[in-house]
Protein backbone atom coordinates (compact mmCIF):
# COMPACT_ATOMS: atom_id res chain seq x y z
CA UNK A 1 0.00 0.00 0.00
CA UNK A 2 1.25 3.46 -0.86
CA UNK A 3 1.92 6.23 1.59
CA UNK A 4 -0.17 9.38 1.34
CA UNK A 5 2.19 11.86 -0.31
CA UNK A 6 2.76 15.38 0.99
CA UNK A 7 3.76 17.65 -1.89
CA UNK A 8 4.88 21.25 -1.38
CA UNK A 9 4.13 23.48 -4.37
CA UNK A 10 6.38 26.43 -5.17
CA UNK A 11 5.03 29.20 -7.42
CA UNK A 12 7.90 30.52 -9.49
CA UNK A 13 8.00 33.62 -11.67
CA UNK A 14 11.10 34.24 -13.76
CA UNK A 15 13.22 32.20 -11.41
CA UNK A 16 11.96 33.59 -8.13
CA UNK A 17 9.53 31.99 -5.73
CA UNK A 18 6.61 34.34 -5.30
CA UNK A 19 4.99 34.43 -1.87
CA UNK A 20 8.30 33.98 -0.05
CA UNK A 21 8.74 31.05 2.22
CA UNK A 22 9.14 31.69 5.93
CA UNK A 23 11.71 29.15 7.01
CA UNK A 24 13.90 29.74 10.00
CA UNK A 25 17.42 30.64 8.97
CA UNK A 26 16.85 30.62 5.25
CA UNK A 27 19.35 32.61 3.23
CA UNK A 28 17.10 33.54 0.34
CA UNK A 29 13.33 33.10 0.69
CA UNK A 30 12.91 33.45 -3.06
CA UNK A 31 15.45 30.89 -4.27
CA UNK A 32 13.61 27.83 -5.61
CA UNK A 33 16.68 25.59 -5.43
CA UNK A 34 17.35 26.32 -1.77
CA UNK A 35 13.66 25.99 -0.90
CA UNK A 36 13.36 22.66 -2.68
CA UNK A 37 16.34 21.39 -0.71
CA UNK A 38 14.79 22.56 2.54
CA UNK A 39 11.48 20.87 1.79
CA UNK A 40 13.33 17.72 0.78
CA UNK A 41 15.13 17.71 4.14
CA UNK A 42 11.78 18.40 5.78
CA UNK A 43 10.28 15.18 4.45
CA UNK A 44 8.57 16.20 1.18
CA UNK A 45 7.53 13.13 -0.81
CA UNK A 46 7.63 15.03 -4.08
CA UNK A 47 8.10 18.67 -5.06
CA UNK A 48 6.01 20.66 -7.53
CA UNK A 49 7.07 23.85 -9.28
CA UNK A 50 4.45 25.99 -10.90
CA UNK A 51 5.79 28.49 -13.41
CA UNK A 52 3.26 31.26 -13.01
CA UNK A 53 5.11 33.59 -15.37
CA UNK A 54 4.70 31.05 -18.11
CA UNK A 55 6.46 33.27 -20.65
CA UNK A 56 9.18 31.94 -22.92
CA UNK A 57 11.85 33.51 -20.73
CA UNK A 58 10.26 32.19 -17.56
CA UNK A 59 10.08 28.66 -18.96
CA UNK A 60 13.72 28.80 -19.96
CA UNK A 61 14.71 29.89 -16.45
CA UNK A 62 12.55 27.09 -15.02
CA UNK A 63 14.52 24.51 -16.97
CA UNK A 64 17.71 25.77 -15.34
CA UNK A 65 16.10 25.57 -11.91
CA UNK A 66 14.93 22.00 -12.48
CA UNK A 67 18.37 21.05 -13.74
CA UNK A 68 19.95 22.45 -10.56
CA UNK A 69 17.35 20.95 -8.19
CA UNK A 70 17.61 17.51 -9.79
CA UNK A 71 21.32 17.42 -8.98
CA UNK A 72 20.67 17.86 -5.26
CA UNK A 73 17.17 16.61 -4.53
CA UNK A 74 16.33 12.95 -5.18
CA UNK A 75 12.57 12.80 -4.91
CA UNK A 76 10.13 13.14 -7.81
CA UNK A 77 9.89 16.62 -9.32
CA UNK A 78 6.78 17.89 -11.11
CA UNK A 79 6.67 21.04 -13.19
CA UNK A 80 3.60 22.86 -14.42
CA UNK A 81 2.71 26.21 -15.96
CA UNK A 82 3.01 27.28 -19.54
CA UNK A 83 3.47 23.79 -20.97
CA UNK A 84 1.59 23.90 -24.26
CA UNK A 85 3.22 21.37 -26.54
CA UNK A 86 4.86 17.95 -26.46
CA UNK A 87 8.16 19.71 -27.16
CA UNK A 88 7.63 21.83 -24.03
CA UNK A 89 7.09 18.58 -22.12
CA UNK A 90 10.21 17.02 -23.52
CA UNK A 91 12.34 20.06 -22.71
CA UNK A 92 11.35 20.12 -19.05
CA UNK A 93 11.57 16.33 -18.63
CA UNK A 94 15.09 16.41 -20.11
CA UNK A 95 16.06 19.08 -17.61
CA UNK A 96 15.28 16.64 -14.81
CA UNK A 97 11.54 16.84 -14.15
CA UNK A 98 9.88 13.48 -13.60
CA UNK A 99 6.38 14.68 -14.42
CA UNK A 100 4.74 17.60 -16.17
CA UNK A 101 1.40 19.01 -15.20
CA UNK A 102 -0.93 20.61 -17.72
CA UNK A 103 -4.21 22.45 -17.24
CA UNK A 104 -5.39 25.02 -19.82
CA UNK A 105 -3.36 23.56 -22.67
CA UNK A 106 -5.06 20.17 -22.24
CA UNK A 107 -8.51 21.78 -22.18
CA UNK A 108 -7.67 23.67 -25.36
CA UNK A 109 -6.16 20.61 -27.01
CA UNK A 110 -6.94 17.28 -25.27
CA UNK A 111 -4.73 15.46 -27.82
CA UNK A 112 -1.78 16.88 -25.88
CA UNK A 113 -2.48 14.25 -23.20
CA UNK A 114 -2.68 11.47 -25.76
CA UNK A 115 0.51 12.49 -27.51
CA UNK A 116 2.39 13.25 -24.28
CA UNK A 117 1.61 9.89 -22.71
CA UNK A 118 2.43 8.06 -25.92
CA UNK A 119 5.84 9.72 -26.03
CA UNK A 120 6.77 9.75 -22.34
CA UNK A 121 4.38 7.33 -20.60
CA UNK A 122 1.31 8.21 -18.57
CA UNK A 123 3.32 8.23 -15.32
CA UNK A 124 4.82 11.52 -16.58
CA UNK A 125 1.54 13.28 -17.30
CA UNK A 126 -0.37 15.02 -14.53
CA UNK A 127 -3.65 16.66 -15.48
CA UNK A 128 -4.41 19.64 -13.30
CA UNK A 129 -8.10 20.49 -12.95
CA UNK A 130 -9.27 23.81 -11.52
CA UNK A 131 -12.86 22.96 -10.62
CA UNK A 132 -15.63 25.36 -9.65
CA UNK A 133 -19.05 24.32 -8.45
CA UNK A 134 -22.05 24.92 -10.73
CA UNK A 135 -25.12 23.68 -8.88
CA UNK A 136 -24.73 19.95 -8.43
CA UNK A 137 -21.78 19.71 -10.78
CA UNK A 138 -18.35 21.27 -11.25
CA UNK A 139 -16.86 22.92 -14.29
CA UNK A 140 -13.20 22.76 -15.29
CA UNK A 141 -11.71 26.24 -15.55
CA UNK A 142 -8.72 27.44 -17.48
CA UNK A 143 -6.37 30.43 -17.55
CA UNK A 144 -5.64 30.26 -13.84
CA UNK A 145 -9.29 29.86 -12.90
CA UNK A 146 -10.48 32.87 -14.87
CA UNK A 147 -12.29 31.17 -17.77
CA UNK A 148 -15.02 28.52 -17.63
CA UNK A 149 -14.24 25.83 -20.20
CA UNK A 150 -17.83 24.64 -19.91
CA UNK A 151 -16.63 21.07 -19.39
CA UNK A 152 -17.89 18.97 -16.53
CA UNK A 153 -14.89 18.43 -14.24
CA UNK A 154 -15.64 14.78 -13.47
CA UNK A 155 -16.25 13.93 -17.13
CA UNK A 156 -13.05 15.77 -18.03
CA UNK A 157 -11.07 13.75 -15.48
CA UNK A 158 -12.40 10.52 -16.99
CA UNK A 159 -11.61 11.60 -20.55
CA UNK A 160 -8.16 12.82 -19.57
CA UNK A 161 -7.23 9.51 -17.96
CA UNK A 162 -8.50 7.61 -20.99
CA UNK A 163 -6.27 9.85 -23.09
CA UNK A 164 -3.23 9.18 -20.95
CA UNK A 165 -3.13 11.32 -17.81
CA UNK A 166 -1.45 9.26 -15.08
CA UNK A 167 -2.51 11.42 -12.15
CA UNK A 168 -5.11 14.10 -11.48
CA UNK A 169 -4.21 17.22 -9.52
CA UNK A 170 -7.59 18.45 -8.34
CA UNK A 171 -7.91 22.01 -7.13
CA UNK A 172 -11.18 23.44 -5.87
CA UNK A 173 -11.48 27.08 -6.88
CA UNK A 174 -14.29 27.51 -4.32
CA UNK A 175 -12.29 26.11 -1.42
CA UNK A 176 -8.89 27.51 -2.39
CA UNK A 177 -7.68 30.09 0.10
CA UNK A 178 -10.61 29.64 2.50
CA UNK A 179 -8.73 27.31 4.88
CA UNK A 180 -12.21 25.90 5.65
CA UNK A 181 -11.45 22.43 4.31
CA UNK A 182 -11.39 20.61 0.99
CA UNK A 183 -14.40 20.27 -1.29
CA UNK A 184 -14.80 16.65 -0.21
CA UNK A 185 -17.68 15.88 -2.51
CA UNK A 186 -15.66 16.97 -5.54
CA UNK A 187 -12.70 14.90 -4.36
CA UNK A 188 -14.83 11.85 -3.73
CA UNK A 189 -16.55 12.07 -7.11
CA UNK A 190 -13.30 12.40 -9.05
CA UNK A 191 -11.50 9.72 -6.99
CA UNK A 192 -14.35 7.30 -7.61
CA UNK A 193 -14.41 8.10 -11.33
CA UNK A 194 -10.76 7.53 -12.26
CA UNK A 195 -8.34 4.63 -11.72
CA UNK A 196 -5.29 6.88 -11.19
CA UNK A 197 -4.02 8.75 -8.12
CA UNK A 198 -5.79 11.99 -7.20
CA UNK A 199 -3.86 14.83 -5.56
CA UNK A 200 -6.03 17.12 -3.41
CA UNK A 201 -5.43 20.86 -3.47
CA UNK A 202 -7.20 23.90 -2.10
CA UNK A 203 -8.96 24.60 1.16
CA UNK A 204 -6.86 23.01 3.88
CA UNK A 205 -6.46 25.04 7.04
CA UNK A 206 -6.41 22.50 9.84
CA UNK A 207 -4.81 19.10 10.36
CA UNK A 208 -8.24 17.43 10.46
CA UNK A 209 -8.81 18.54 6.88
CA UNK A 210 -6.06 16.20 5.69
CA UNK A 211 -7.60 13.12 7.28
CA UNK A 212 -10.94 14.08 5.74
CA UNK A 213 -9.34 14.44 2.29
CA UNK A 214 -7.84 10.97 2.61
CA UNK A 215 -10.68 9.13 4.39
CA UNK A 216 -13.74 10.80 2.86
CA UNK A 217 -12.25 12.30 -0.30
CA UNK A 218 -10.09 9.23 -1.06
CA UNK A 219 -7.18 11.48 -2.00
CA UNK A 220 -3.82 9.79 -2.65
CA UNK A 221 -1.70 12.88 -2.11
CA UNK A 222 -1.94 16.39 -0.70
CA UNK A 223 -0.51 19.42 -2.48
CA UNK A 224 0.27 22.28 -0.12
CA UNK A 225 1.47 25.82 -0.61
CA UNK A 226 0.86 28.72 1.78
CA UNK A 227 0.22 26.56 4.88
CA UNK A 228 3.79 25.32 4.56
CA UNK A 229 5.34 28.47 3.12
CA UNK A 230 3.87 30.68 5.86
CA UNK A 231 5.16 28.31 8.51
CA UNK A 232 1.64 27.52 9.81
CA UNK A 233 2.63 23.86 9.86
CA UNK A 234 5.53 21.69 8.78
CA UNK A 235 5.50 18.51 6.70
CA UNK A 236 6.75 16.59 9.73
CA UNK A 237 3.86 17.87 11.86
CA UNK A 238 1.37 16.85 9.19
CA UNK A 239 2.92 13.41 8.87
CA UNK A 240 3.04 12.88 12.61
CA UNK A 241 -0.61 13.83 12.85
CA UNK A 242 -1.61 11.53 9.99
CA UNK A 243 0.43 8.66 11.45
CA UNK A 244 -1.40 9.04 14.76
CA UNK A 245 -4.65 8.96 12.79
CA UNK A 246 -3.43 5.70 11.27
CA UNK A 247 -3.01 7.16 7.80
CA UNK A 248 0.06 5.66 6.17
CA UNK A 249 2.84 8.19 5.53
CA UNK A 250 6.50 7.87 4.66
CA UNK A 251 8.68 8.65 7.63
CA UNK B 1 33.64 3.66 -13.22
CA UNK B 2 29.90 3.01 -13.33
CA UNK B 3 28.40 2.81 -16.80
CA UNK B 4 24.71 3.64 -17.31
CA UNK B 5 23.77 2.18 -20.67
CA UNK B 6 21.92 4.47 -23.04
CA UNK B 7 19.85 2.21 -25.25
CA UNK B 8 17.22 4.89 -25.83
CA UNK B 9 14.64 3.98 -23.18
CA UNK B 10 16.11 5.15 -19.93
CA UNK B 11 15.79 7.73 -17.19
CA UNK B 12 19.55 7.68 -17.24
CA UNK B 13 20.16 11.32 -16.41
CA UNK B 14 18.47 11.04 -13.02
CA UNK B 15 20.52 7.94 -12.25
CA UNK B 16 23.70 9.68 -13.41
CA UNK B 17 22.96 12.69 -11.20
CA UNK B 18 22.45 10.43 -8.18
CA UNK B 19 25.84 8.73 -8.63
CA UNK B 20 27.48 12.13 -9.19
CA UNK B 21 25.89 13.39 -5.98
CA UNK B 22 27.34 10.36 -4.16
CA UNK B 23 30.77 11.10 -5.59
CA UNK B 24 30.82 7.81 -7.53
CA UNK B 25 32.28 8.30 -11.01
CA UNK B 26 29.71 7.43 -13.66
CA UNK B 27 29.33 7.82 -17.39
CA UNK B 28 26.85 6.91 -20.10
CA UNK B 29 27.99 4.37 -22.70
CA UNK B 30 25.87 5.09 -25.78
CA UNK B 31 27.33 2.07 -27.61
CA UNK B 32 28.42 -1.39 -26.39
CA UNK B 33 32.10 -0.67 -27.16
CA UNK B 34 32.00 2.11 -24.57
CA UNK B 35 31.21 -0.43 -21.82
CA UNK B 36 34.91 -1.39 -21.75
CA UNK B 37 35.94 1.35 -19.35
CA UNK B 38 33.16 0.48 -16.89
CA UNK B 39 33.52 -1.89 -13.94
CA UNK B 40 29.80 -1.88 -13.12
CA UNK B 41 26.81 -1.44 -15.40
CA UNK B 42 23.34 0.00 -14.79
CA UNK B 43 20.36 -0.71 -17.05
CA UNK B 44 17.74 1.99 -16.48
CA UNK B 45 14.36 1.88 -18.14
CA UNK B 46 11.12 3.75 -18.59
CA UNK B 47 8.29 2.91 -20.94
CA UNK B 48 6.92 -0.29 -22.39
CA UNK B 49 8.64 -3.71 -22.33
CA UNK B 50 8.31 -4.41 -26.07
CA UNK B 51 9.64 -1.03 -27.14
CA UNK B 52 12.55 -1.37 -24.72
CA UNK B 53 13.45 -4.84 -26.06
CA UNK B 54 13.43 -3.44 -29.61
CA UNK B 55 15.71 -0.58 -28.59
CA UNK B 56 18.01 -2.93 -26.69
CA UNK B 57 18.39 -5.07 -29.82
CA UNK B 58 18.67 -2.12 -32.20
CA UNK B 59 21.41 -0.52 -30.10
CA UNK B 60 23.35 -3.77 -29.93
CA UNK B 61 23.39 -3.99 -26.13
CA UNK B 62 21.72 -7.41 -25.76
CA UNK B 63 24.72 -9.74 -26.15
CA UNK B 64 27.18 -7.43 -24.36
CA UNK B 65 24.84 -7.32 -21.33
CA UNK B 66 24.25 -11.08 -21.14
CA UNK B 67 28.01 -11.65 -21.63
CA UNK B 68 28.66 -9.14 -18.85
CA UNK B 69 26.55 -11.11 -16.38
CA UNK B 70 27.87 -14.46 -17.60
CA UNK B 71 31.35 -13.16 -16.73
CA UNK B 72 30.13 -12.44 -13.20
CA UNK B 73 30.40 -8.68 -13.51
CA UNK B 74 28.02 -6.43 -11.52
CA UNK B 75 24.81 -5.36 -13.23
CA UNK B 76 21.98 -3.28 -11.77
CA UNK B 77 18.56 -3.04 -13.42
CA UNK B 78 16.19 -0.28 -12.38
CA UNK B 79 12.41 -0.53 -12.89
CA UNK B 80 11.87 -1.61 -16.51
CA UNK B 81 15.63 -2.27 -16.61
CA UNK B 82 15.05 -5.02 -14.03
CA UNK B 83 11.98 -6.36 -15.84
CA UNK B 84 14.18 -6.78 -18.92
CA UNK B 85 16.28 -9.30 -16.94
CA UNK B 86 13.37 -11.77 -17.20
CA UNK B 87 12.21 -13.69 -20.25
CA UNK B 88 8.96 -11.97 -21.12
CA UNK B 89 6.18 -9.62 -20.03
CA UNK B 90 2.40 -9.65 -20.17
CA UNK B 91 2.76 -6.01 -21.25
CA UNK B 92 4.04 -7.03 -24.69
CA UNK B 93 3.67 -10.75 -25.39
CA UNK B 94 6.26 -11.93 -27.90
CA UNK B 95 9.48 -9.95 -27.49
CA UNK B 96 12.10 -11.79 -25.44
CA UNK B 97 13.81 -10.16 -22.50
CA UNK B 98 17.46 -10.74 -21.62
CA UNK B 99 16.69 -14.05 -19.90
CA UNK B 100 19.19 -13.39 -17.10
CA UNK B 101 16.57 -14.44 -14.53
CA UNK B 102 14.06 -17.12 -15.65
CA UNK B 103 10.46 -15.95 -15.45
CA UNK B 104 8.11 -13.24 -16.69
CA UNK B 105 6.44 -9.99 -15.68
CA UNK B 106 2.77 -9.80 -14.74
CA UNK B 107 0.25 -6.99 -14.58
CA UNK B 108 -1.24 -5.76 -11.32
CA UNK B 109 -4.89 -6.69 -11.26
CA UNK B 110 -6.03 -4.80 -8.16
CA UNK B 111 -5.80 -1.22 -6.99
CA UNK B 112 -4.86 1.84 -8.98
CA UNK B 113 -2.58 0.95 -11.86
CA UNK B 114 0.11 2.13 -12.39
CA UNK B 115 1.29 2.07 -8.82
CA UNK B 116 2.64 5.61 -8.45
CA UNK B 117 4.02 6.41 -5.05
CA UNK B 118 6.04 5.49 -1.99
CA UNK B 119 5.79 1.95 -0.72
CA UNK B 120 7.45 0.16 2.15
CA UNK B 121 9.89 -2.59 1.29
CA UNK B 122 10.55 -5.73 3.33
CA UNK B 123 14.17 -6.59 2.68
CA UNK B 124 16.16 -9.57 3.90
CA UNK B 125 19.86 -9.57 4.58
CA UNK B 126 21.06 -8.82 1.07
CA UNK B 127 24.01 -6.37 1.18
CA UNK B 128 22.11 -4.09 -1.22
CA UNK B 129 19.99 -3.01 1.76
CA UNK B 130 22.83 -2.93 4.32
CA UNK B 131 22.59 -0.10 6.81
CA UNK B 132 19.10 0.97 5.72
CA UNK B 133 16.37 1.36 8.33
CA UNK B 134 13.97 -1.56 8.73
CA UNK B 135 11.14 -1.37 6.21
CA UNK B 136 12.64 1.40 4.07
CA UNK B 137 10.38 3.46 1.79
CA UNK B 138 11.01 3.60 -1.94
CA UNK B 139 9.33 5.35 -4.85
CA UNK B 140 7.59 3.06 -7.35
CA UNK B 141 6.10 3.79 -10.78
CA UNK B 142 4.96 0.64 -12.59
CA UNK B 143 2.04 -1.42 -13.83
CA UNK B 144 3.86 -4.77 -14.09
CA UNK B 145 5.89 -6.76 -11.58
CA UNK B 146 8.54 -9.44 -11.90
CA UNK B 147 7.52 -13.06 -11.40
CA UNK B 148 10.74 -15.11 -11.35
CA UNK B 149 10.42 -18.90 -11.60
CA UNK B 150 12.84 -19.36 -8.71
CA UNK B 151 11.62 -17.29 -5.76
CA UNK B 152 15.09 -17.57 -4.21
CA UNK B 153 15.96 -14.67 -6.54
CA UNK B 154 13.61 -12.39 -4.57
CA UNK B 155 15.63 -10.37 -2.05
CA UNK B 156 12.92 -7.86 -1.11
CA UNK B 157 9.16 -7.58 -1.42
CA UNK B 158 6.46 -4.92 -1.18
CA UNK B 159 2.67 -5.07 -0.95
CA UNK B 160 0.30 -3.58 -3.50
CA UNK B 161 -2.86 -5.64 -3.40
CA UNK B 162 -0.51 -8.61 -3.58
CA UNK B 163 3.01 -9.18 -2.33
CA UNK B 164 5.39 -8.65 -5.26
CA UNK B 165 9.18 -8.67 -5.69
CA UNK B 166 10.70 -5.25 -5.00
CA UNK B 167 14.24 -6.48 -5.70
CA UNK B 168 15.89 -9.51 -7.31
CA UNK B 169 19.37 -10.98 -7.30
CA UNK B 170 20.79 -13.70 -9.47
CA UNK B 171 24.53 -14.06 -9.50
CA UNK B 172 26.08 -10.69 -10.24
CA UNK B 173 22.79 -9.23 -11.48
CA UNK B 174 20.57 -7.27 -9.12
CA UNK B 175 17.37 -5.52 -10.02
CA UNK B 176 15.09 -3.13 -8.20
CA UNK B 177 11.51 -2.41 -9.21
CA UNK B 178 11.51 0.99 -7.50
CA UNK B 179 13.49 4.09 -8.45
CA UNK B 180 16.38 4.48 -5.99
CA UNK B 181 17.37 7.69 -7.79
CA UNK B 182 14.00 9.17 -6.74
CA UNK B 183 13.72 7.60 -3.28
CA UNK B 184 15.50 10.20 -1.18
CA UNK B 185 18.06 9.07 1.39
CA UNK B 186 17.07 5.39 1.29
CA UNK B 187 17.58 5.32 -2.47
CA UNK B 188 20.94 7.07 -2.28
CA UNK B 189 22.08 4.65 0.44
CA UNK B 190 21.12 1.70 -1.75
CA UNK B 191 22.96 3.09 -4.79
CA UNK B 192 26.00 3.69 -2.59
CA UNK B 193 25.86 0.09 -1.33
CA UNK B 194 25.74 -1.22 -4.88
CA UNK B 195 28.26 1.24 -6.31
CA UNK B 196 30.87 0.44 -3.68
CA UNK B 197 30.33 -3.27 -3.09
Amino acid sequence: MNAIRIIPCLDVDEGRVVKGVKFAGIRDAGDPVELAERYNEGGADEITFLDIGATYKSREIMRGIVEAVSRRVFVPLTVGGGIRTVDDMQAILRSGADKVSVCSAALNDPALLTEGSRRFGNQCIVLSIDAKRHGDTWHAYKSGGRTDSGRDAVAWAIEAVERGAGEILLNSIDADGTQAGYDLELLRRVSAAVPVPVIASGGAGKLEHFTAAVREGKADALLLASLLHDGVMTIRQIKEYLRNEEVMVRC
Amino acid sequence: MIGIVDYGAGNLRSVLKAFEFLGLPAQVPAAPAEMKSASRIVVPGVGAFGAAVEKLDASGFRAPLTDWVAAGRPLLGICLGMQLFLDSSEETPGPRGLGIIPGGNRKFTAGKVPQIGWNRVAAGTDPLFAGLPAGPWFYFVHSYYAAPVDTAAVIATADYGITFPAALRSGSAVGVQFHPEKSGEAGLALLKNWGRS
